[in-house]
C-alpha cells in the first residue's frame, strides 16, 4: 500500500490529495464569484476591475487557475485511461491536454498581470 | 468440459439494452466525468470572457451585450449547469471520504441529492439569466 504522499513519484494516494485540495480551492472560488455576480445585478466595469485590482483576489484567481490544471490533468488522464486505449493515441490525447493545461495557466497569468 | 459447457448454457444472456438501467450512482458518477470533460473544453471560453471583461470598459460593455443574447446565455447556462453539477457531485465525493453516505443506501441518497441540488441551482440560475 502507497502511504507517502509526500515521496517524489507520482502516486494514486498523491492524485487523490491533489484532486481534493484543488476541488476545495475551485468550489471556494466558484461560489465566491458565483455570489458577488449574484449580489451585483447590475455589475460596472469599475466594480469588475476593482475586484481584480486586488492583490489578494488575483493570488486567489492564480491559485484557482492552478488548481484546474491539477484538478483537470487528474481527472482527464483517469477519463483517458479508461476509454482511450491505443497506446499512442492515448499519449498524444494526454500531451495535448497538458499543453492546453499549460496554456490555459499562461493566459490567467497574462490576464491578470499583463497590463 | 462438458461440465464447463452446460455451466456457459446455464448464464442469462441479455441482449436487449434498453432494459438494463443504471443504478443511480452510476448514473451520478458518468454524468460527473462528462461535466468534468466538458468544463475543461469551456476553460478556453471562461478565460476569454475574463479577458473581454478586463481588457477596457468598452470591452466589458460589449461582452455584457455579447452575453445578453439567447444562445449566448443558453452557452452560458450549458456551463453553469456543467460547473454546478460538477460542483454538487464533488462535495458529495468530500462527505464520502469523510464516511458520510457511504453505504449502498446512502450512495443511492447521495447521488440523488446532487443531481437534485444541481438541477434546482440550474433552474434558478436560468430564472436570474433571464
Amino acid at each position: 500500500m502507497v502511504d507517502n504522499v509526500a515521496g517524489l513519484a507520482r502516486t494514486g494516494l498523491r492524485d487523490w490529495l491533489v484532486q481534493r485540495v484543488s476541488a476545495v480551492i475551485l468550489a471556494l472560488y466558484t461560489l465566491f464569484l458565483l455570489g458577488f455576480l449574484l449580489l451585483n445585478p447590475d455589475l460596472q466595469f469599475a466594480d469588475w476591475q476593482g475586484l481584480f485590482a486586488q492583490g489578494w483576489f488575483r493570488m486567489f484567481t492564480l491559485l484557482s487557475v492552478l488548481s484546474l490544471a491539477g484538478h483537470a490533468w487528474v481527472g482527464v488522464w483517469g477519463v483517458s485511461t479508461d476509454y482511450i486505449h491505443p497506446y499512442w493515441l492515448r499519449l498524444l490525447f494526454q500531451v495535448v491536454v497538458i499543453l492546453a493545461l499549460v496554456v490555459f495557466v499562461a493566459w490567467a497569468v497574462e490576464i491578470l498581470w499583463g497590463n | 468440459m462438458v461440465v464447463l459447457r452446460t455451466v456457459n448454457k446455464k448464464r442469462p444472456v441479455n441482449l436487449d439494452l434498453t432494459s438494463i438501467r443504471f443504478p443511480v450512482p452510476a448514473v451520478a458518477s458518468i454524468l460527473h466525468r462528462v461535466s468534468g470533460m466538458a468544463l475543461f473544453v469551456a476553460t478556453p471560453l471562461l478565460l476569454w470572457m475574463l479577458e473581454r471583461s478586463l481588457d477596457s470598459a468598452d470591452a466589458f460593455d460589449a461582452l455584457k451585450a455579447t452575453l445578453d443574447g439567447f444562445l449566448a446565455k443558453a452557452v452560458v447556462l450549458a456551463v453553469l449547469a456543467g460547473l454546478l453539477y460538477h460542483l454538487a457531485a464533488g462535495i458529495r465525493h468530500l462527505f464520502m471520504d469523510m464516511h458520510i453516505g457511504d453505504t449502498l443506501e446512502g450512495g443511492r441518497r447521495g447521488a440523488w441529492s446532487a443531481i437534485a441540488v444541481a438541477a434546482v441551482a440550474t433552474l434558478l440560475m436560468g430564472v436570474w439569466l433571464w
